[in-house]
């Protein structure tokens, strides 16, 4: 097991530098650099006199008249050894100032909503395939489909516009206002799960929906195994040996999906919380990238791209432990 | 050992007919499949007893509902079948159990399953769940039906393993099926259907997936439990070699109906039922040479022996070697090891062994469907001798006009989305010289009349055909391009044994009119002996005797050829003896490791 | 060595599907796709989805004959316009009486306390309205000369909002209407551009193994392992402003196939392996076939179903993906008519408040999304007409 966790964790040291050099690409991807942008947004602000000084600090700094890689070099090296992602030149502040905080919040809600996702699409794939054919597995399948259908966006628009038909207000936002700019405390985080619920049912509805299907098929299959019969000839009763056999085996492929599901849950707060107004990476992303401060931008790709990594890497561990298959081979 | 089995609610009073010893009595059984087609009885008016002791086999051809009869017995038959008639009725000391009365789900037949009556089935690998440690699968018995407490069932456990003869128990008990041998997870199986020391064993077709040696050795496992513990068996099978070889008495099963039943000798030597007498003619047919091949053998004897057609020298195959993929060791697996035959004009060359012997890759590395590592392979064709390992693409497609093919597997080896005559035309259309597409088409017709079927099959597709017609297209597509070597892989291991004769003849009669060599690899010694001539035995990829085929059969020289055939279960009840075989034992053999 | 007798279940006994197959009239000559087609038929749901989506494409087509008015035609008279009833009635026009179709016209209210404009379906102010009415000439799916819509006023010029109007007055029914053609084309495309990667990739991956299908694999495995919109929206964001609409499709289209192919490459990789190894593509290989016969005669019919039924599951994740960053601003942009580009104009909750009928865009989302999955189901089921 140790043995596996290992090579696992040295498999992902490639698939790191990789979404590291992508992001790079990325940031580097708009016409001009980074310093013209900066500067071109501090002229429009106001006429401000540019710090020629400071300019050619930064500029040094980031190796901006170096080849490609060695800039790549200086902002990766940056990011590890020293934690300095570089300057928003939006906020006017350390992109680490602003990263941190926010990504803490989008995994929070990702998180919240894969825990959803497996809580509500577990029971619900379980019985629609054992009662296969009957009125809830058609329903169930029904609003499924639905719920993959419909882009979260779409679905959180549409949670906004009736709430504020009916209630008069609109359920956005992660705190109350009293809350919002509070240090962390115990009320503010029973007022987080408050307000957690909306977001995390609109993120998660799709990936629900598609886990549903998965543990259904997985489980329909694992049915008519013949160690079920064997179970069944032990003289084991059917509730027992369905979850003890079956079931305990259609997980592993329902788990092996939280590796896939996590990035996608990531990828649906993204945008979920741009319509909700969530402080999380979302809005502050979006922002970035259509003023296009990029190293801000870049820093949010790539601390939420390496923690989705992270998470598959938890997934799969949590995987070899569930099945002996893997652990030993 | 205590028992607490939940108290039956509809036990009856004891029937005064049933003498002492029957455990066990099934009337009128009825089983049926409601499927959007109709109705299928999959088991219709079957009746038997089992008694103490004894084994009572169940015999019959795929499709003869014999395993829904096993399920009907313990209530476990899948959906959508259903138990409509019959009685089922478990003789015990305290009364008897009308288990067709029970509720399928209900706790009374429950506490039946796996206590009184157990079950252990084909498959051992599917059978056990992959992800729970053997000792669980067998502690989950003992949880359900005996009060024992915790250490006490480990104690158990470990007992029952060893007395499965599972080497080394007190570690064995918490590995999973797959760090298990396939006789050993059989073993394990028999030791979970044995943990609550059942008075019924049902076994159905428990040996099937495994070779003959460890068939030999489950089956000797079986016989000693049940001498030990007095259960009676029911014993599934569709091998007239084991019935033979265990069974007290017979019940022969065709289409879900009952045919006949008797002791073992009656229905051997005294058979009263047409399809039983095809049964048992078609199992000791195979035991005898074929007598057309007789025949061809006292004509060839006449001419004089000539050069042989196939040459094989010293070749080796090796899987794995160069990547550390395969082959823990980074060493790769052995698979053919220095291996030299030769095949003689109109000659069968038997190559028999069991799974991981070899055989089936020699037959595919003479083919170059695998590279082999080394060696030298000689084809003595039309146009001279041809050195097989150094043809390029475009030659092999010439040497495979010469050299054909019949695979195991009639349903994989025809693609389904080809008609029969796009399928038997392949070889003549990849070929020039063939002609245009109505000789392509004559041509066709006249192989579907040669191989028994019908012309106008030919617009068909393969899901029109059973098995055994199957085969038939796959043999046709074989003789297609006018071939003179046919290798054989287990061409009528997939067929019922009713089939197997039938198919051999056809490519008897082939051999002859055609003058065709073949090589005829098996798992199956009467196959060999009805259908070769010569016989060579693979052992773990060596050749470890060659000969004429009534020789190797009959009077084996090398140790593990003798093991291997005395292990052969003979469909004559008066010849029992695979308990007293020979036992053969490698160097090195740890069962495992061949893997 | 398995030798094949009765199933371990007993399901030698139960024939299933091969049997109700084989049971019906010809069977025996019919071909995979007839097969499948028997039991494509079976499925209600996905038959009806299958006509679904026929329908959007037609509709997409002939957006311009469809569509009763130009899409960006505005007319500030009737922003936000509410939807107008189409009504049957009985009219008389000078004395000839016959069945015809109207909407009513508007009036406008001022709101006394909020001094907004609200519009009021007048049921005085009757349109007459008429199929196959003239109008402004036009090319039909852009190079067929027509001026002939559907439907529409008979008098040229009169209110005419079947959905309502937007912000600019734009009449919402001719906007989805001419949505339809950028997001299911974009679907199209840009699943096209993933299958041929999914294939070539896929395909190479599967047919050579060794370090290039471990490098393919690792690459498609590092793919699925970033969250996707994050990597879009930059990738989107870096697109010129000042880009022609029709690169910035391409573009788009491009971005989001890179990130789709890898569902298609694993399915044909997964499809290739498997089949490379069955008995029949070994039988060719010895009945003399050319490697390329191999993959084109014998393995491909035999994967090309589960291709297409993957394919036709893959086009709504295109649309979605096309719809979401065109709805954030950095897809496609205005005046490119797309689903999601419409949506834009419904960020804003208040405007969805006053005018609900902006959401229609995403209610088209809705039904071509679901209609291409129950189609794509029922197509993957059918896809495997031998399986038992």
């Amino acid at each position: 097991m140790l043995q596996y966790i290992v090579r696992r964790i040295l498999l992902m040291i490639p698939t790191l530098l990789l979404i590291s050099f992508v992001t790079f690409v990325v940031v580097q991807l708009p016409p001009g650099d980074y310093l013209n942008a900066y500067v071109a947004a501090l002229t429009q602000e106001g006429g401000e006199t540019v710090d020629r000084e400071q300019i050619e600090m930064l500029r040094q700094r980031y190796g901006l008249d170096e080849p490609f890689l060695v800039q790549y070099w200086y902002w990766i090296s940056n990011i590890v050894f020293e934690g300095d992602f570089g300057r928003s030149f939006q906020w006017n502040q350390p992109v680490s100032d602003l990263l941190w905080g926010r990504i803490g919040l989008t995994f929070a809600v990702s998180l919240a909503s894969l825990l959803f996702v497996y809580v509500v699409a577990f029971p619900i794939g379980v019985y629609s395939a054992i009662r296969k054919y009957s009125l809830g597995d058609y329903v169930f399948t029904f609003l499924g489909f639905i719920g993959l259908a419909v882009p979260n966006f779409l679905l959180a628009l549409v949670l906004m516009v009736v709430s504020l038909q009916v209630f008069g207000v609109t359920p956005g936002g992660l705190f109350s206002p009293d809350y919002a700019s509070a240090p962390w405390s115990w009320g503010k985080f029973v007022d987080f799960l408050a307000h957690l619920w909306v977001p995390m049912i609109i993120i998660g509805t799709a990936s629900t929906a598609a886990l549903i299907r998965v543990m259904r098929a997985n489980l329909l299959d694992e049915l008519n195994k013949p160690y079920v019969e064997t179970a069944r000839a032990k003289g084991q009763s059917e509730a027992v040996l369905i979850m003890r056999y079956p079931v305990r085996i259609a997980l592993n492929p329902f788990v092996s999906r939280l590796g896939w599901e996590l990035p996608a849950l990531v990828s649906g707060a993204a945008i979920t919380s741009i319509v909700l107004n969530l402080p999380t990476a979302g809005p502050v992303l979006l922002t970035a990238l259509q003023s296009q401060d990029m190293y801000l931008a870049g820093s949010f790709i790539l601390i939420l791209s390496t923690l989705t990594v992270i998470g598959t890497l938890v997934s799969d561990i949590l995987l070899a432990w569930l099945d002996p298959r893997i652990r030993y081979s | 050992m205590s028992q607490t089995v939940s108290a039956a609610p509809n036990i009856v009073p004891m029937r005064a007919p049933v003498d002492a010893d029957t455990v066990l009595t099934v009337r009128h059984l009825k089983t049926e499949f409601t499927l959007r087609t109709g109705v299928l009885k999959a088991v219709d008016d079957v009746s038997f007893d089992l008694r103490r002791g004894k084994t009572l086999c169940i015999v019959g051809e795929s499709g003869s509902g014999k395993s829904v009869t096993a399920r009907s017995i313990l209530r476990i038959v899948p959906e959508p079948g259903k138990m409509t008639g019959g009685e089922v009725i478990l003789h015990r000391p305290d009364g008897d159990v009308r288990i067709h009365e029970l509720d399928p789900r209900s706790s009374a037949i429950r506490a039946i399953r796996g206590a009184d009556i157990s079950m252990i089935f084909q498959e051992p690998m599917s059978s056990l769940s992959p992800v729970h440690t053997i000792g669980f699968q067998i502690e989950e018995s003992l949880i359900l039906h005996t009060d024992l407490d915790k250490s006490a069932r480990r104690k158990r456990i470990i007992e029952l393993l060893e007395r499965v003869e599972i080497p080394d128990p007190e570690q064995t008990i918490d590995r999973y099926p797959f760090e298990y041998s396939g006789g050993m997870r059989q073993r394990a199986m028999i030791a979970m259907a044995l943990a609550c020391n059942p008075k019924v064993l049902i076994a159905d077709e428990p040996t099937t997936a495994l070779d003959v040696t460890t068939q030999a050795e489950i089956l000797d496992l079986i016989q000693e439990l049940q001498d030990e513990f007095g259960m009676a068996v029911m014993f599934i099978t569709h091998d007239m070699g084991v019935v033979a070889e265990i069974a007290d008495e017979v019940a022969v099963m065709h289409q879900g109906r009952h045919v006949e039943s008797g002791s073992v000798e009656d229905i051997f030597h005294a058979p009263r039922e047409d399809y039983t007498k095809m049964l048992i003619g078609s199992a000791v047919r195979l035991e005898q040479p074929s007598p057309i091949k007789l025949r061809m053998q006292a004509e060839r004897e006449k001419q004089p022996e000539g050069q042989p057609i196939l040459s094989v020298r010293a070749m080796n195959k090796v899987f794995g070697a160069t990547g550390t993929v395969f082959g823990r060791k980074g060493q790769g697996v052995h698979a053919v090891r220095d291996v030299s035959i030769d095949l003689m004009q109109g000659e069968t060359l038997g190559i028999v062994g069991e799974s991981g012997s070899g055989k089936t890759t020699l037959g595919r590395c003479l083919m170059r469907m695998h590279e082999p590592t080394s060696g030298e392979v000689l084809y003595r064709g039309r146009d001279g001798e041809v050195d097989v390992m150094s043809l390029d693409r475009r030659s092999l497609k010439d040497l495979y006009a010469d050299m054909r093919m019949i695979f195991q597997d009639p349903y994989a080896s025809l693609n389904p989305r080809m008609t029969v005559q796009q399928i038997i035309a392949e070889p003549l259309r990849n070929r020039q010289g063939h002609g245009n597409a109505a000789a392509i088409r004559d041509r066709v017709a006249d192989l579907l009349v040669r191989v028994g079927l019908k012309p106008e099959h030919m617009e068909r597709y393969p899901h029109a055909f059973s098995g055994g017609q199957r085969q038939r297209i796959g043999i046709a597509r074989a003789l297609a391009p006018n071939p003179k070597i046919i290798v054989a892989d287990e061409a009528t291991s997939a067929l019922d044994v009713s089939l197997r004769s039938q198919i051999l003849d056809l490519l008897l009669e082939f051999q002859e009119q055609l003058d065709l060599s073949f090589i005829f690899i098996s798992h199956d010694i009467s196959t060999v002996r009805y259908f070769c001539d010569r016989v060579a035995v693979m052992y773990r990829g060596e050749i470890v005797e060659l000969g004429a085929a009534r020789a190797v059969c009959d009077t084996p020289s090398h140790a593990y050829t003798k093991a291997l055939l005395s292990a052969v279960p003979r469909p004559d009840p008066t010849q029992r003896g695979i308990h007293k075989r020979h036992r053969y034992v490698a160097s090195a053999s740890d069962e495992r490791a061949s893997q | 060595m398995s030798a094949m007798t009765d199933p371990p279940t007993g399901a030698a006994a139960l024939p299933d599907d091969v049997v109700s197959i084989a049971d019906a009239r010809g069977a025996e000559v019919a071909g995979q796709w007839r097969l499948m087609w028997w039991k494509f038929r079976q499925h209600k749901l996905a038959m009806a989805s299958g006509i679904v989506v026929l329908l959007l494409y037609l509709v997409a087509i002939f957006a311009e004959f469809l569509a009763p008015v130009d899409p960006n035609a505005f007319n500030p008279r009737y922003t936000y316009a509410p939807p107008q009833d189409l009504r049957m009635s009985f009219v008389d026009e000078s004395g000839d009486r016959h069945w015809g179709l109207h909407v009513n016209g508007y009036r406008s209210e001022i709101d006394r306390e909020t001094f907004r404009r609200t519009f009021v379906l007048d049921d005085d102010d009757r349109i007459a309205v008429g199929f196959f009415v003239r109008s402004d000439p036009y090319l039909l799916a852009g190079f067929i000369p027509a001026s002939v819509k559907l439907v529409g006023p008979k008098e040229a010029g009169q209110p005419f909002y079947v959905l309502g109007a937007d912000r600019l007055g734009r009449d919402m029914l001719s906007r989805v209407i001419h949505g339809a053609r950028v997001s299911l084309s974009i679907g199209l495309v840009g699943v096209f551009l993933s299958l041929f990667l999914g294939v070539v990739l896929g395909g190479i991956s599967g047919y050579y193994g060794g370090w290039i299908d471990t490098v393919i694999q690792r690459l498609i495995e590092f793919i699925r392992s970033i969250p996707t919109i994050p990597l879009w929206m930059g990738l989107a964001a870096a697109i010129p402003l000042t880009l022609h609409p029709l690169m910035v499709y391409l573009i788009i289209t491009a971005i989001v196939s890179l990130v789709g192919w890898t569902d298609l490459g694993r399915e044909v990789r997964g499809r290739f392996l498997s089949i490379k190894d069955e008995d029949f593509v070994a039988a060719a290989r010895l009945d003399g076939a050319s490697e390329g016969r191999i993959i084109l005669r014998h393995m491909t019919p035999s994967f090309l179903s589960h291709i297409i039924a993957t394919v036709t599951l893959a086009i709504p994740t295109m649309i979605l993906a096309e719809t979401a960053l065109s709805f954030l601003g950095i897809g496609l942009r205005p005046p490119v008519v797309s689903w999601g580009v419409l949506l834009q104009e419904a960020q804003n909750v208040r405007s969805v408040v006053t005018a609900p009928w902006l959401m229609w865009p995403g209610a088209a989302v809705v039904i071509a999304v679901l209609s291409f999955n129950f189609l794509g189901d029922g197509l993957r089921d059918a896809a495997d007409p031998y399986a038992t």
